[in-house]
């Protein structure tokens, strides 16, 4: 394809801009090496103390284990709730079915420093602040949006005969979902539970609220560390926390058949 | 409140409600009872705390400090939401003309870059941009400058980490917008003699109007609640309305105060949402926007 000056230097802003949105987040990778004990680039030499420190620290090695707890528990939770949720928002018609979809994707919408201050109101009476309980369930509900929105793409390419079929073949509702339905949007149901375990992993603003002493998630003491600044282990727990994002994006990439760029 | 097995299956039964809402029931119960019932009740303590009335509401009119906080996060959304929608349209532009597989290999950094923490990408922000940071200490050394510049702890650091953050959302609904104008008509302008930028100008922009207008709603709504960018890049100087909530919460225990403001933000950002949802589907829009 022929392309005019114009047509190159916008490709070329695109690269740069594009660019810029993955290479700050690698800065944290060769700090985290830095031979020194203050926030630098490895100049004068290259060092595993701060991953050291970090994996031998009991502070931070707790906070990796309550993160991914909290995180697998309340991915599993959402994806459950949300499939089953999206499948029946799937067959159901009539003017409340949309707005009950809205309605289930508003801890999307809602701004998470609103969801922080609605879940700490509401959780001190139920006794739920500062639990795993609460803040898995305070995470599930944020989740839920995400594997509604997923596998309902995955329904809208799926065929309605094969469920009508089945149901007039006299096999009960449980049955059908899941000897029908379930195996054909398993992608989408892959792709929400990723999405549902990165977005825990990551969740920062509404733990700050509901989570004090017991609780005290990986973001949580990222999160403390920057504030007191120039510790490198903070960049080292960085890079793990980008790094296990990035093991699940890469391995749901693999996992997922290719069926051109899908959901975001 | 809660039937048995048996009451649930006489109650579908004689209703003959479809049994498909027995699986939106445990979903939507739970959002009900634990996230949109505490949601409602902050809307309430907007005008019950600490005594029944407006008088939250009344202090954007007291005193300048509430009306600045205000007027500042506005501020600081919109230039946010310009600077994003512009640089984005380039790489939507860019996208919708490349070859497939170059465009699966941006779209898959824009997917990338979508799901690391803002955590992590505040802090990145700030080792490059602080007082002390890279690109400072880059500069001192190479000689260019003398003094640090002041590029992090003030409203520039702010902008620069939230225009990066929003920007795969601007380019998502412009991507999904500019996929779906026919390359024909582009081409039918050039053969008619118009030049690339007249064709640009003339054809390709008005038709990318309402791409423009949801990526513009989108990303204003998703940066009023900035929390994470701002308290790190702005250092507590750039105090933005999220910020404000944490501290009238954590530090001086005002309810009302904060309850107020988080209605305000909330009513803007659904009534922007339901504008939103006219020029493009949300589903689109969150989705990703390929289909």
């Amino acid at each position: 394809m022929k392309r005019s000056l114009g047509g190159r230097l916008t490709n070329l802003a695109a690269w740069v801009i594009l660019s810029i949105l993955i290479l700050p987040s690698l800065v944290a990778f060769p700090v985290s090496v830095t031979s020194k004990t203050y926030l630098s680039l490895p100049w004068e030499g290259v060092s595993l103390q701060h991953f050291q420190h970090l994996l031998t620290s009991p502070e931070w090695m707790s906070s990796f284990g309550q993160s991914l707890l909290i995180a697998l528990v309340s991915s599993a939770l959402a994806t459950f709730l949300g499939t089953l949720a999206a499948i029946g928002l799937w067959r159901l018609s009539g003017r409340f079915v949309e707005t009950i979809r809205a309605f289930l994707l508003l801890p999307l919408m809602v701004p998470p420093i609103i969801s922080a201050m609605a879940f700490y109101r509401w959780w001190v009476p139920l006794g739920l602040i500062d639990s795993y309980l609460g803040v898995i369930i305070a995470h599930s509900i944020l989740a839920i949006p995400m594997v509604v929105i997923t596998v309902s793409a995955a329904l809208a390419n799926f065929d309605l005969k094969l469920e009508q079929a089945s149901r007039s073949l006299g096999a009960s509702l449980p049955t059908t979902v899941r000897r029908v339905i379930l195996p054909v949007i398993r992608p989408g149901i892959l792709a929400g539970a990723v999405f549902a375990f990165i977005l825990s992993w990551d969740e920062i603003v509404v733990t700050l609220f509901i989570s004090k002493f017991d609780v005290f998630t990986l973001p949580r003491r990222l999160w403390n560390g920057m504030r007191e600044n120039t510790d490198p282990t903070v960049a080292a727990a960085a890079v793990v926390l980008i790094c296990t994002t990035l093991v699940f994006l890469i391995g749901y990439a693999i996992l997922s058949p290719k069926r051109g760029e899908e959901v975001g | 409140m809660s039937f048995t097995f048996a009451e649930k299956t006489h109650l579908v039964m004689t209703k003959r409600l479809n049994p498909y809402w027995l699986l939106v029931a445990p979903a939507g119960l739970l959002v009900l009872a634990l996230y949109a019932a505490p949601i409602i009740n902050v809307l309430f303590l907007s005008v019950t705390d600490p005594k029944p009335g407006l008088g939250n509401y009344a202090k954007i009119f007291e005193g300048d400090s509430v009306a600045i906080l205000i007027w500042r996060t506005i501020r600081l959304c919109l230039i946010t939401t310009a600077s994003s929608v512009l640089l984005g349209y380039v790489v939507a532009y860019a996208m919708v003309h490349a070859l497939a597989h170059v465009r699966q290999r941006m779209m898959s950094i824009l997917l990338i870059s979508f799901w690391i923490s803002v955590l992590v990408r505040s802090f990145a922000w700030l080792m490059l941009l602080g007082h002390n940071g890279l690109i400072n200490n880059f500069l001192i050394g190479v000689g260019i400058i003398q003094e640090p510049l002041a590029l992090a702890r003030n409203e520039l650091g702010v902008l620069i980490g939230m225009t990066e953050y929003m920007l795969p959302y601007a380019i998502l609904p412009l991507l999904a917008n500019m996929q779906g104008i026919d390359p024909l008509v582009a081409r039918a302008s050039r053969s008619l003699g118009a030049s690339h930028a007249q064709t640009f100008v003339r054809v390709f922009l008005p038709l990318t109007k309402p791409g423009i207008i949801a990526a513009s709603l989108l990303v204003f709504i998703s940066s009023l609640g900035f929390y994470v960018t701002p308290a790190i890049l702005g250092g507590g100087k750039v105090q933005m309305i999220a910020e404000y909530i944490s501290v009238q919460l954590l530090v001086t225990v005002r309810w009302g105060t904060a309850a107020m403001l988080a209605t305000l933000m909330i009513g803007c950002v659904l009534a922007l949402m339901y504008l939103l949802n006219r020029f493009m589907k949300l589903s689109v829009v969150f989705g990703g926007g390929t289909r």
